[in-house]
């Protein structure tokens, strides 16, 4: 952490836990008879329950969005530059719940905790869940914090996607969705992505079938490698060129195949760094959520109809350098609402960033998201509450 | 807030109720006034980030967009109106555009600088240098207006598209309508403003 908090963050947080012992039936058949939500809380819930805002993450992302867990963190939480003090999502008048998804591996149930019914990990043996089951799991916490509607949904990436299925499944509870860097499917080419990313896993010794805790390991190669290729789809082609360039670590050219462009170390690194903190099983699951994501197979392809229940107001943001949930697919969601004369606004954000861009304090996103999220105050009646 | 006064003009044509397209709908100031008025709905299109955060700011629901990449995505008799004010000239297809307007909206309203004001004749007839008016204040070189239009030209597309003019309001620099610019549009009006649809 910086020598003292920065007076925009939310400061020392720390997660909590709340345990469902209701049975959630899964999109896949099978029933989870019991699970448990970490979750994190930013500012305080007004008087009538009106100012909530769910934060959903995306495929590596966790309830950890903004602040600090102690004064000694590198780092503060993934999207701490939208959350917080004056920033778009303002903790001043927003009562902020980020929970971690079921099936990630950050506290809440999932693959690398234990199952009560066997005393082992669940391992391979969790259910993939998908968007739906996600939207389910959250609805109860919703109830449990004494809220009834949401002010906002908002989520970037497979969060974006979170949005869209609870507009779909929870119409009533929400008032706004925030869809930002999403789209309303997955493409051949992200599938691909996806499968390459868990062949490396699976085909690493070390995997063991999914139950390398048992054997007292991790597929740290497989990890690392799923983790290179995703980063090389969050960048743009423009940002790894003004970032590394062709320039070399030594200078010269050694001849041999140790890492010697800055690139390669680069990915290397986020590579390792990410085998330390996430889950292999989980990397399966929540790509596979991703693969799985597409409200319009019910209804024949057609998106307009699969959003039909929806009556939130959406907002959808793009950035222009985003390659792997591009403008055009933005643009599909937009449409879809366009056709169906719901309320949306769009826009386009220009960085060059690439997929990674959401996390950015880019200032036409702050300006756009931070706009919009005054409007959700207004509509919420907490505008007065603010500062 | 007092609404510019061709904005006031074009929402005396609009019907209550009506769903819209405003296309370079600009901070959003005619859809928040129709929707406040005439509980309109709609959207607006602009491309411009900074009037986009406005358009929210107003609770304008406004899609980002650059107009000269077509709008494709948008189906067909979608709007009860298809507005577009003072814009029309700055496009690099307008007539593709009209079409477009057309098609997406059951009516279309327009609204642009008449080119045939006696003082851009002048100036180009007697000065002999291109037009820089009150309405038209940029110079040859750095003007967004590639497309500039006369009154006369611009209902000779219209004849030529089979497009029926069903209103009309010629107005002077304070958009008002004179006189002159009901006898003799093309000489004395600054800008005008035309709601139209296809001829049935």
């Amino acid at each position: 952490m910086p020598e003292t908090i920065p007076s925009d963050s939310v400061g020392l947080v720390e997660p909590r836990r709340l345990s469902f012992d209701e049975p959630l039936p899964l999109d896949c058949g099978r029933t989870l008879e019991r699970y448990e939500l970490v979750y994190e809380t930013y500012g305080e819930l007004d008087a009538d329950a009106s100012n909530a805002i769910l934060i959903c993450h995306a495929l590596s992302g966790d309830h950890h969005a903004a602040g600090y867990h102690a004064p000694s963190d590198r780092k503060p939480g993934w999207w701490e530059a939208c959350i917080g003090p004056g920033k778009p999502i303002d903790t001043r008048r927003f009562f902020v719940v980020s929970p971690n998804n079921i099936g990630s591996c950050k506290g809440s149930t999932g693959p690398n905790t234990i199952n009560p019914d066997s005393g082992q990990y669940y391992g391979p043996d969790f259910p993939i869940v998908t968007c739906g089951d996600w939207a389910r799991s959250q609805e109860r916490l919703m109830r449990a914090l004494g809220i009834e509607r949401w002010a906002a949904v908002v989520g970037p990436s497979l969060g974006g996607m979170q949005v869209m299925q609870w507009a779909i499944d929870f119409p009533d509870a929400l008032r706004h969705a925030i869809v930002i860097a999403a789209a309303p499917k997955l493409s051949a080419q992200n599938i691909a992505f996806n499968e390459v990313a868990r062949q490396a896993i699976t085909s690493d010794p070390d995997f063991h079938e999914g139950r390398f805790y048992e054997h007292d390991t991790i597929p740290r190669r497989g990890l690392m490698l799923a983790r290179m290729l995703g980063h090389i789809t969050y960048l743009s082609d423009e940002a790894m060129r003004a970032k590394f360039g062709r320039e070399l670590r030594g200078g010269r050219l050694g001849y041999s195949f140790d890492s010697e462009f800055q690139i390669e170390s680069y990915l290397r690194y986020q590579g390792r760094q990410f085998v330390d903190r996430f889950d292999a099983n989980s990397y399966l699951l929540m790509t596979k959520s991703l693969d799985y994501f597409d409200p319009a197979a019910r209804t024949g392809d057609d998106l307009t109809t699969a959003l039909a229940p929806a009556t939130a107001r959406f907002l959808v943001l793009s950035f222009t350098s985003d390659w792997r949930f591009s403008p055009a697919r933005s643009r599909e969601i937009v449409k879809a609402l366009l056709d169906s004369h719901k309320r949306v606004t769009y826009a386009e954000i220009d960085a060059d960033h690439g997929h990674d861009a959401f996390l950015m304090p880019i200032p036409q996103y702050l300006g756009v998201f931070g706009a919009y999220m005054e409007r959700v105050a207004a509509d919420s009646g907490s505008a007065e509450a603010a500062a | 807030m007092n609404l510019r006064r061709d904005l006031e003009l074009i929402a005396d044509w609009i019907r209550p109720g009506s769903h819209i397209l405003d296309l370079a709908c600009g901070d959003g100031t005619l859809l928040a006034h129709l929707h406040g008025t005439k509980g309109c709905t709609g959207y607006g299109l602009e491309i411009d980030s900074d009037n986009i955060a406005r358009c929210i700011a107003r609770g304008v629901d406004v899609i980002q967009t650059d107009l000269d990449r077509g709008l494709q995505e948008f189906r067909s008799d979608g709007f009860d109106y298809v507005v577009m004010t003072q814009s029309l000239q700055a496009l690099h297809f307008p007539d593709r555009i009209l079409e477009e307007m057309l098609r997406i909206g059951r009516e279309a309203v327009t609204s642009f600088p008449n080119m045939g004001h006696w003082k851009c004749r002048a100036q180009l007839a007697v000065a002999g240098h291109m037009p820089v008016t009150r309405a038209l204040p940029h110079r040859w070189y750095n003007t967004p207006n590639i497309h500039l239009c006369t009154v006369h030209d611009f209902e000779r597309l219209c004849a030529e598209r089979r497009y029926e003019v069903l209103e009309r309001a010629a107005v002077d620099r304070h958009h008002r309508s004179t006189t002159g610019t009901r006898l003799l549009p093309n000489l004395f009006a600054e800008s005008a403003l035309y709601r139209f649809r296809r001829a049935a």
